[in-house]
């Protein structure tokens, strides 16, 4: 058989069935008597010439028909596969391992933490079992005063007690370190308030302390405006109003407009178009005098807020108990992955 | 704090809207936590003219009506009121309307005849008690005018938060006084006593006295000035107790208070009005007469007005006649002096109580009233006198009577106006903004300072009804807010770095939460208080609850209350994770005057159910579960992390591992099975815990990465009992030395059948060699295996097994 009859039998290759293809490879690739075969055998027999043009052409078609017939064979692979359904599914699930997350709290902290990073706040942290002292008395509340109502404390006995609020580490640290200051100070609160969908007797505060020469008001409202740009976003509009802490004067409470209804009024801001975020104050000159700082030089501000609130907030979470019970499901879905 | 909008009017002399009243108190002193408008519910009211009035034809009681609503043609209306008249305006509720109380008016047979609505009494509309007749209007509106638009008794509640430092702002006169500084205008007491005026003179002047004096007959003694710094009296003779006039009815109505009668509401509405807590007494039920103000006694006892018997204590105030108690001083009164329907002649207290003796009494006592509020936070000592002779006014326009004699003012150690300075300088020094003096001192003087300057400073006088302005901040802080907030800019100017360390803990912390989290579990938030767990456990004196009265000692309880909760739920596979505080006995004795407990950070973790998702690929549908080799694993990834000077080590026990301080020290964490209340289709749960280390993670450093082939060889070696893989890996490691670069268990074989001695077990070791520098011969390994393999018969008895 020449070669360019057997090149003529290619044509065959992609109509063939796979019992035609498999006597196509024998007929034509056998290692017996396959045509193809058959006339390479023959190469030892010719002159140089000849050979050299014969094998090359020969070594040539062999390469063709052994991609054809492979092609082929595939091809019919698939088909096979399509119809008896033996083959691979792609749009099957792909294999999963479990995986892990952090708690919608902790990221909010790390979050409100980091931007404050950004502006120049370090952490730091007390204990959540704290002395009359450090929690009222150094803060300026005075003995005896409405003011310690709205701070109903579980006592340990003697004059320990579970702090109310981080407020205590201004003083930690205001006794440890010399101005400037400039701290965040999140942490557990516990306050004798039974539980309800918006109220745990233990609850997280991140605090704010900044004391040096020269802060002033303008600081505190740039430093608390910049901080809400940032967490909710660029055009958050806020506002301040006047307020009242023992530990600082002038006080004011941070409103941000309300993220749910942009202004217009809803449930969730009781109709007012505002939600309060924070308190904040300058810090009261008797706190830093109860603290060895000299209140004439230095000023201060300082601010406390809570992040489970701020996470309700910000995710439409209506319950603060659901932070404490660790539903899987709740878990997984504030995880920051995606489970779907 | 509630204030009605018209009282506000009415003391600012102009029309206010609730709204805009809320938002400048908001801005300038106190949130606003709703505005609430009074009377919708009488939107459908309106006003209607009775043209004629006839006699039922099947009732003598009742009248029909012929009435002019507005509505095209007259209604026929029946009525029961005996002080119906033809011509007069009287309110009316149309067939549809549904009135307060939910009443829905339909059109109904009364005896045979139809009535088309309803002419109302006061009471019907929730606007009084007098439900005698029908209210009369005095208006010329036209019939169908919306009730509300014909008569004012449209209002609005404004409720305020006010805070515990503004004892002024309980007040109608001191909210309006801030709405005066805000809005404009001035603040003018309403005239209260009758157009004629009240017959007889009004000795307006009190007579200052020190600890004692006698007013119209009544002995007044002071014996506890500290707890009473200021007692004034005023002895009224021949009023008539009745109820009060429909304006004062309403104007304490509007609040959401109930209307007693004339003298009670004359004095809580000077209580809403200017903030003065007053006591009226019947003179003639007091023993004497005397009025005795001294500390109680130990054994002292009274029936307080609500009939609950109450034990004083000498830290309490009381108010006697000759006698006995008959007040808790600034708290409660008692039945037997109170006013009453036969009352003639009454004695009237205006005092000032000292605030923390008032706030320890109601605390011990378990009470507070409108009167113990006020005088905690401190009320306006300075005008007092004031305060009664507006009193005296009122009592006597809606009761009568007349006072014989000047009231007596015990003021044992009269008071001067305070003053506090302000340096302008200061002004902008806290406030970031330079305020010019003129500004300061108007707006000082528009909430009632008075400023004057004194060298470089402004001495400014702090009216009485600011207590909480004591220091120069004060001052600063009214500036601030009459100014606005809002008038500060929002400018961030550039500032020091700090000179506090990042906390190290925070730091800790945030990589114990990150390599739990990587290693596929979630992150729990346990509550720190629950039932002692443990027999030191730190209880808590005043638990809301026996099941929180305690501070955790350990994680673990906590989170396998949280794994139970899950598997309530019908959740099988619970992962979790927690980092936080941990409370222990300090040790230091449990009386000393700060014996805080210790603090402990701690991570634990909780394990139980499915090892791996499952997937559709696995030759079994069920996934293993979780067992203690799972456990062993995050065990050393929690060691590393938390405590990495730890070596882990099996229990004692027999059961689980502790991580024990290298240097023989004590033990820091431990790992093993829990108890659980599980239900029946549960996997087994897992639990560690760790004591975290807080301390800067060892920093990793580089090394030549190997490029020599390494070289595998396994051991399959029989090991006899008593003798554990770490023992053995102890003398492979020792003979290997440098060469031997990874030891890792391949697999273990136990029991009979595999030609193992009896006692012993299979485990199978691969060993990883290799040379930094050269490539190691087939020789070279055979005779370094040959001799970890002596080593490993003369140490442990553990030879090749024989395959």
């Amino acid at each position: 058989m020449r070669l360019d009859e057997l090149r003529e039998r290619l044509k065959e290759i992609p109509q063939a069935d796979a019992r035609r293809l498999q006597e196509l490879k024998t007929e034509l690739l056998g290692r017996r008597a396959g045509a193809l075969t058959e006339i390479l055998k023959t190469l030892p027999t010719l002159d140089a010439e000849t050979r050299k043009q014969v094998g090359g052409a020969a070594n040539a078609l062999k390469r063709e028909l052994e991609r054809a017939i492979d092609e082929r064979e595939q091809a019919l692979a698939r088909g096979k596969a399509a119809r008896t359904g033996q083959g691979i599914d792609l749009t099957m699930p792909g294999r999963p391992v479990w995986r892990g997350g952090l708690h919608i709290v902790t990221q909010v902290v790390s979050e409100i933490c980091d931007i404050f990073r950004e502006l120049g706040f370090t952490r730091a942290v007390g204990p959540e079992a704290e002395t009359e002292r450090n929690n009222f008395f150094a803060l300026n509340f005075p003995p005896d005063h409405p003011a310690l109502d709205a701070q109903d404390s579980f006592y340990l006995g003697g004059d320990a007690l579970l702090r109310t609020h981080t407020s205590p580490v201004q003083i930690r640290t205001l006794e440890h370190y010399p101005p400037p200051v400039r701290v965040v100070i999140p942490g557990a609160c516990y306050r004798r308030d039974p539980f309800d969908a918006s109220h745990s007797p233990v609850f997280e505060q991140i605090e704010g302390l900044a004391v040096d020469d020269g802060l002033t008001f303008v600081d505190l409202k740039a430093t608390l405006a910049t901080f809400a740009r940032r967490f909710f976003s660029p055009d958050t509009a806020v506002r301040f109003r006047p307020s009242y802490f023992p530990f600082t004067e002038p006080s004011a409470e941070m409103d941000v407009r309300c993220q749910l209804c942009a202004g217009a009024g809803c449930p969730a801001c009781k109709q007012t178009g505002w939600m309060e975020i924070l308190g904040s104050g300058m810090v009261h000159p008797a706190v830093l005098e109860n603290c060895g700082v000299d209140a004439e030089r230095y000023t201060g501000f300082a601010w406390g807020m809570g992040p489970q609130r701020i996470a309700m907030v910000r995710h439409g979470i209506p319950d603060i108990r659901l932070f404490f019970e660790s539903d899987m499901r709740f878990l997984e879905r504030f995880s920051g992955i995606d489970s779907r | 704090m509630i204030v009605s909008r018209r009282w506000l009017e009415a003391l600012l002399g102009r029309p206010l809207v609730a709204q805009e009243v809320a938002d400048r108190l908001a801005a300038q002193c106190a949130p606003v936590d709703a505005v609430i408008p009074l009377h919708q519910d009488l939107g459908a009211v309106v006003v209607a003219r009775v043209q004629d009035v006839k006699q039922h034809p099947n009732a003598d009681r009742l009248t029909v009506c012929v009435v002019d609503a507005g509505g095209a043609a007259p209604l026929e209306v029946v009525c029961g009121a005996p002080n119906v008249q033809a011509g007069k305006a009287y309110p009316f509720a149309p067939v549809g309307a549904t009135l307060p109380g939910g009443l829905k008016l339909e059109r109904r047979k009364i005896r045979g005849v139809e009535s088309n609505g309803m002419l109302c009494s006061a009471k019907e509309l929730g606007l009084g008690a007098d439900h005698a007749g029908i209210l009369e209007l005095d208006t010329d509106a036209a019939p169908g005018t919306p009730f509300l638009d014909a008569v004012p008794v449209r209002d609005d509640q404004i409720v305020l938060d006010v805070s515990a430092n503004r004892p002024d702002l309980l007040s109608h006169k001191g909210v309006a006084r801030e709405l005066a500084a805000g809005l404009g205008g001035t603040v003018k007491l309403p005239t209260v006593g009758r157009p004629d005026g009240p017959t007889g003179a009004v000795p307006s002047a009190v007579r200052p006295s020190g600890h004692q004096a006698v007013v119209d007959g009544v002995a007044v003694r002071l014996e506890d000035p500290e707890g009473a710094p200021r007692y004034l009296i005023a002895v009224l003779r021949g009023v008539t107790v009745r109820p009060s006039p429909a304006w004062l009815a309403h104007r304490l109505s509007s609040l959401g208070q109930r209307s007693i009668n004339n003298i009670v509401d004359a004095t809580n509405y000077i209580l809403f009005e200017i903030n003065q807590p007053l006591h009226a007494f019947d003179l003639a039920k007091l023993r004497g007469p005397a009025v005795v103000v001294r500390r109680a006694t130990a054994s002292e006892r009274i029936v307080t007005l609500d009939g609950v018997t109450r034990s004083l204590t000498p830290e309490m105030t009381a108010i006697c006649d000759a006698e006995r108690a008959t007040i808790v001083a600034g708290v409660m009164g008692s039945a037997d002096s109170e006013v009453s329907q036969s009352t003639t002649d009454i004695v009237l207290e205006c005092a000032y109580f000292q605030p923390t003796r008032i706030r320890r009494t109601r605390r011990a006592l378990g009470i507070s009233s409108e009167s113990s509020y006020r005088f905690e936070r401190g009320i306006d000592m300075l005008a007092m006198p004031e305060a009664l002779a507006r009193a005296i006014e009122l009592i006597r326009a809606v009761a009568g009577g007349e006072m014989r004699e000047a009231p007596v003012d015990l003021w044992p150690e009269p008071q001067q106006p305070r003053s506090v300075f302000l340096r302008e300088d200061r002004v902008a020094h806290l406030l970031g903004v330079a305020v010019p003096r003129p500004e300061i001192e108007r707006l000082l003087s528009s909430v009632g300072f008075v400023a004057a300057p004194k060298g470089e400073r402004l001495a400014v006088q702090v009216p009485g009804w600011r207590p909480d302005v004591t220091r120069e901040v004060d001052l600063i802080e009214e500036v601030a807010r009459l100014r606005g907030y809002d008038s500060f800019p929002v400018e961030l100017r550039p500032y020091r770095l700090g000179t506090v360390p990042d906390a190290p803990a925070e730091q800790t912390l945030d990589r114990m939460r990150e390599t739990l989290a990587r290693a596929g579990l979630f992150e729990a938030r346990t509550l720190p208080l629950g039932p002692a767990d443990a027999p030191d456990a730190i209880a808590v004196v005043n638990p809301l609850s026996a099941e929180e009265a305690h501070l955790r000692s350990q994680l673990l309880p906590g989170l396998v209350r949280r794994v139970e909760h899950n598997w309530a739920l019908g959740q099988r596979d619970v992962r979790l994770f927690e980092v936080g505080t941990v409370f222990r006995p300090s040790g230091r004795g449990a009386d000393g005057p700060s014996s805080l407990p210790d603090e402990q950070l701690r991570l634990g973790v909780v394990l139980t159910g499915a090892r791996h998702p499952s997937h559709w690929s696995a030759q079994s549908s069920k996934v293993p579960d979780m067992d203690i080799w799972d456990l062993k694993h995050h065990f050393e990834l929690a060691v590393a992390a938390a405590c990495p000077a730890c070596d882990i080590r099996p229990a004692e026990s027999g059961t689980g591992w502790v991580a024990l301080e290298s240097d023989g020290g004590e033990q820091r964490g431990w790992a093993g099975p829990l108890e659980a209340d599980a239900p029946k289709w549960a996997g087994s749960l897992l639990g560690l815990e760790v004591r975290i280390a807080v301390g800067a993670p060892s920093l990793p450093r580089y090394e030549a990465l190997p490029t020599q082939p390494p070289v595998l060889r396994d051991l399959s070696l029989v090991v006899p009992g008593g003798v554990t893989a770490a023992a053995v890996a102890v003398v492979l490691r020792r003979v290997g030395g440098t060469l031997l670069e990874r030891l890792d268990v391949l697999d273990e074989y136990r029991g009979a059948g595999g030609g193992l001695p009896e006692g012993t077990r299979g485990v199978t070791w691969r060993c990883t060699f290799r040379d930094p520098d050269r490539t190691l011969t087939e020789r070279e390994i055979d005779a370094l295996l040959g001799r970890m393999l002596s080593a490993l018969e003369e140490d442990l008895a553990v030879r090749r097994r024989q395959t």
